[in-house]
């Protein structure tokens, strides 16, 4: 990378912060501000971006990541009820994804995997509508456009490239706004994705693409350990953040289940990519304590011993800790905190049941965006067979 | 009217687009300064420049997965495939994604991209250089699939390509890059539609519809017979999806007789699809059944053997005895 990208000093604390680890799962060199313990530590360049969280916004995260938590609980149960057909749950992954989400700005556009939960919170997705899709009633649920946060993709890292395109398309909108002195906020562009989904040729596409084209665009990686029953171990053998380096832009491995480290971290691959000085690939180290989804067994392949551990590092316990001690939170905002989780809950759970079936005319109107006779023929023949059973009830009534 | 060969035609065509919708844009490998492999894209980085003609990295699901982020901001990209056979690599991005965008935001986004690829055999080139993978890729719905035969169409076909709002595959026959036609530049005329049949030579005795690079095969077999006092219609298809069956339907409840001919390997290829609903649709109008002519079921031969896998006139003319002796 060439040192006019970065701000002065930046370059040589990010060359420590991305060395090489001994391994993927002993990571010593992570960006990390609020440790397990619940103790804020600092870090030379993104604790002054830390310094720009104020106790309003700490509670913010807090509530968020026990509001996303609190959903996936319920729809976890909503699943094993028989109510949704699968669920993906992202329990231990909180700080990752409410720290990230809340680093971006409206402008700015998000591709999540399938897993994103908690930044579809954060971007104001109805949670309701991000059901739909496992509950069997769509493919996809929202409107992308009203929230900047694009549809679930299931086939893995297809998305990183759409990302890197959009954000071509935003560096060249960006540029033709600066020839018209627009003052249209400028934009960057986020990926999320898997670990598992890092080993995908369109992963690594994705970063030639962006590198080559400086895209504005933040890849953010979440390490979760395992992909379905498959550890890190068989898709890298240096740490994921390292692999930034090869394509020629920063990589930060980052405490995921930190959300001020998280948050720091990406509000500055964020401005990075903005100010027009190219791609960043965020790692954030964490894991996912339950299963990959509903229809995974984790005790198949993996210890308990080692969730166990993870548990101990949990993302909302050391917020509280820290809340708590700081003064910034009570017994009374926790409390609030629970309550409005049920309430949330029990929203989810009835909004579910009355998610409505589409009829299947609605997908016959939009495979195509234009009139298409094959389309219409199809159509034309369903409505006559569906007639037809329509006009044997009025006979035999 | 001016006269130039299909790829020119293809080239002035991009060159229109490029000037008429600031949103588009070209993006493959070798296509700015070499101008493509097959010249097809010549002068036009310097014309526009490589902002709207992007000598891409080499990575074939890269360059149209980021197509289609550049689509969903609001840009038109024009993608070109090297060679029909390296656009697998990018199969996925074409079936999983750019196919079925429209219909998994039911309706909300679209994404309007070309892919230009150059496809099928005669030009005695080796391994993956000659392939014919329509099939694969009209069995997708949400694609649309089509491929001119002729100057005129190249040229306007692939503006009206680039205006669609649904993702395009246009499939470029590459042995037919030097043909020469006539070109209209001021009306499209029937290429208005891009995506219907066209009745290419009129007749009354049998019908033969051909797309793309067997389109001149066709009409020359259609010519041979007239030797034979056998008067035979010649339907260029141009659209691969949808397929324009209304027009070859009524050209075969004319003549009764049907030879669909197609470089792809005859089993499970379009012209079995074209057979089984002219079947359904105009079966008390067919005096004998429907006959393909295609490939074999062997991967694309090596091009010294090429003759005797391609469909050619005779060929068509052996189809076309059988049809006629029923
Ligand atoms: C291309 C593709 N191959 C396989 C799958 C099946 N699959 C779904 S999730 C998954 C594991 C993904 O792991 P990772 O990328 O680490 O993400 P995580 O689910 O752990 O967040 C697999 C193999 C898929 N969805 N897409």
């Amino acid at each position: 990378m060439g040192s006019t990208q970065l701000p002065p000093g930046t370059e040589e604390s990010l060359a420590a912060t991305t060395a090489l680890a001994a391994a993927p799962g002993e990571a010593t060199d992570m960006v990390q501000l609020l440790g397990p313990d619940g103790t804020l530590g600092s870090d030379p360049i993104f604790s002054d971006y830390a310094k720009r969280i104020d106790p309003e916004k700490l509670r913010v995260f807090y509530t968020d990541m026990a509001k996303i938590r609190r959903f996936d609980q319920e729809s976890t149960a909503l699943q094993r009820q028989g109510e949704l057909a699968l669920w993906v749950p992202l329990t231990g992954q909180e700080a990752a994804q409410i720290g990230s989400g809340h680093a971006s700005q409206p402008q700015d556009y998000i591709f999540p995997t399938y897993r994103e939960h908690g930044v579809a919170l954060v971007r104001n997705v109805d949670l309701a509508e991000l059901l739909k899709q496992f509950r069997g009633v769509s493919n996809g649920g929202w409107d992308p456009r009203e929230n900047n946060f694009h549809l679930y993709t299931l086939v893995l890292a297809a998305q990183t490239l759409h990302a890197v395109g959009y954000a071509m398309g935003v560096q060249r909108d960006q540029k033709a706004a600066a020839a018209s002195d627009s003052t249209d906020p400028k934009a960057a562009v986020m990926a999320y994705f898997g670990d598992g989904a890092s080993s995908e040729g369109d992963v690594h596409e994705s970063m030639v693409f962006a590198a080559s084209y400086n895209a504005p665009v933040v890849f953010f990686c979440q390490n979760n350990h395992w992909a379905i029953s498959v550890p890190t171990e068989v898709q890298t053998k240096v740490p994921l953040s390292n692999r930034a380096k090869g394509y020629g832009f920063p990589g930060i491995r980052v405490d995921g289940n930190d959300v001020i480290a998280v948050h720091a971290v990406t509000e500055w691959a964020l401005e990075h990519a903005r100010e027009g000085r190219g791609p960043v690939l965020i790692e954030a180290y964490t894991y996912r304590v339950g299963a990959h989804t509903t229809a995974d067994d984790p005790t198949k392949y993996r210890e308990s011993a080692e969730e166990a551990a993870w548990r101990e590092k949990d993302p909302l316990d050391r917020l509280e800790k820290y809340l708590r001690a700081e003064g910034l939170a009570d017994d009374a905002f926790f409390d609030q905190v629970k309550a409005d989780g049920d309430e949330l809950a029990k929203y989810v759970r009835s909004t579910t049941h009355g998610l409505e079936v589409p009829d299947i005319r609605q997908a016959f109107a939009s495979v195509y965006a234009e009139q298409h006779p094959l389309i219409a023929e199809e159509l034309a023949w369903f409505e006559e067979y569906s007639a037809g059973f329509e006009s044997d009830q009025e006979a035999s009534n | 009217m001016a006269t130039m060969t299909i790829a020119k035609a293809i080239n002035e065509g991009l060159r229109a687009t490029l000037t008429k919708n600031p949103k588009s844009l070209l993006m493959g490998e070798d296509i700015g300064h070499l101008g493509g492999v097959y010249r097809v894209t010549d002068g036009l980085i310097k014309e526009f420049g490589d902002d709207r003609v992007l000598d891409t990295p080499l990575a074939e699901s890269g360059i149209v997965g980021t197509a289609i982020g550049l689509a969903l901001r609001g840009y038109s990209p024009v993608c070109e495939i090297q060679f029909d056979g390296f656009v697998y690599p990018a199969f996925n991005q074409i079936t999983t994604q750019l196919a079925k965008i429209h219909a998994r935001s039911l309706g909300k986004l679209t994404v309007p991209v070309v892919i230009r690829i150059p496809y099928g055999g005669g030009i005695g080139s080796i391994e993956h250089h000659s392939e014919s993978p329509e099939a694969l890729f009209a069995h997708t719905a949400g694609l649309r699939i089509i491929s001119p035969s002729n100057a005129h169409d190249a040229y306007w076909m692939i503006q009206k390509a680039v205006e669609c709002k649904d993702p395009v595959i246009f499939f470029e026959p590459k042995r037919r890059y030097w043909l020469k036609g006539d070109v209209d530049v001021e009306s499209p005329g029937l290429s208005e539609d891009p995506f219907k049949a066209h009745v290419v030579r009129e007749g009354t005795d049998a019908t033969i519809v051909a797309y793309g690079p067997l389109v001149p095969v066709a009409l020359a077999a259609a010519n041979a017979a007239t030797e034979d006092g056998r008067s035979v219609e010649v339907i260029d298809l141009r659209s691969i999806s949808p397929l324009d069956f209304d027009t070859v339907e009524a050209s075969v409840k004319k003549t009764g007789r049907l030879i669909v001919a197609h470089e792809a390997p005859t089993f499970g290829g379009i012209g079995g699809e074209i057979a089984a609903r002219i079947s359904e649709r105009a079966f008390l109008h067919l005096e004998a059944p429907v006959i393909r002519v295609g490939g074999f079921h062997m991967p694309y031969p090596v091009a010294k053997v090429e003759e005797d896998y391609l469909p050619d006139i005779d060929k068509i003319l052996e189809a076309l005895d059988r049809s006629l002796a029923y």
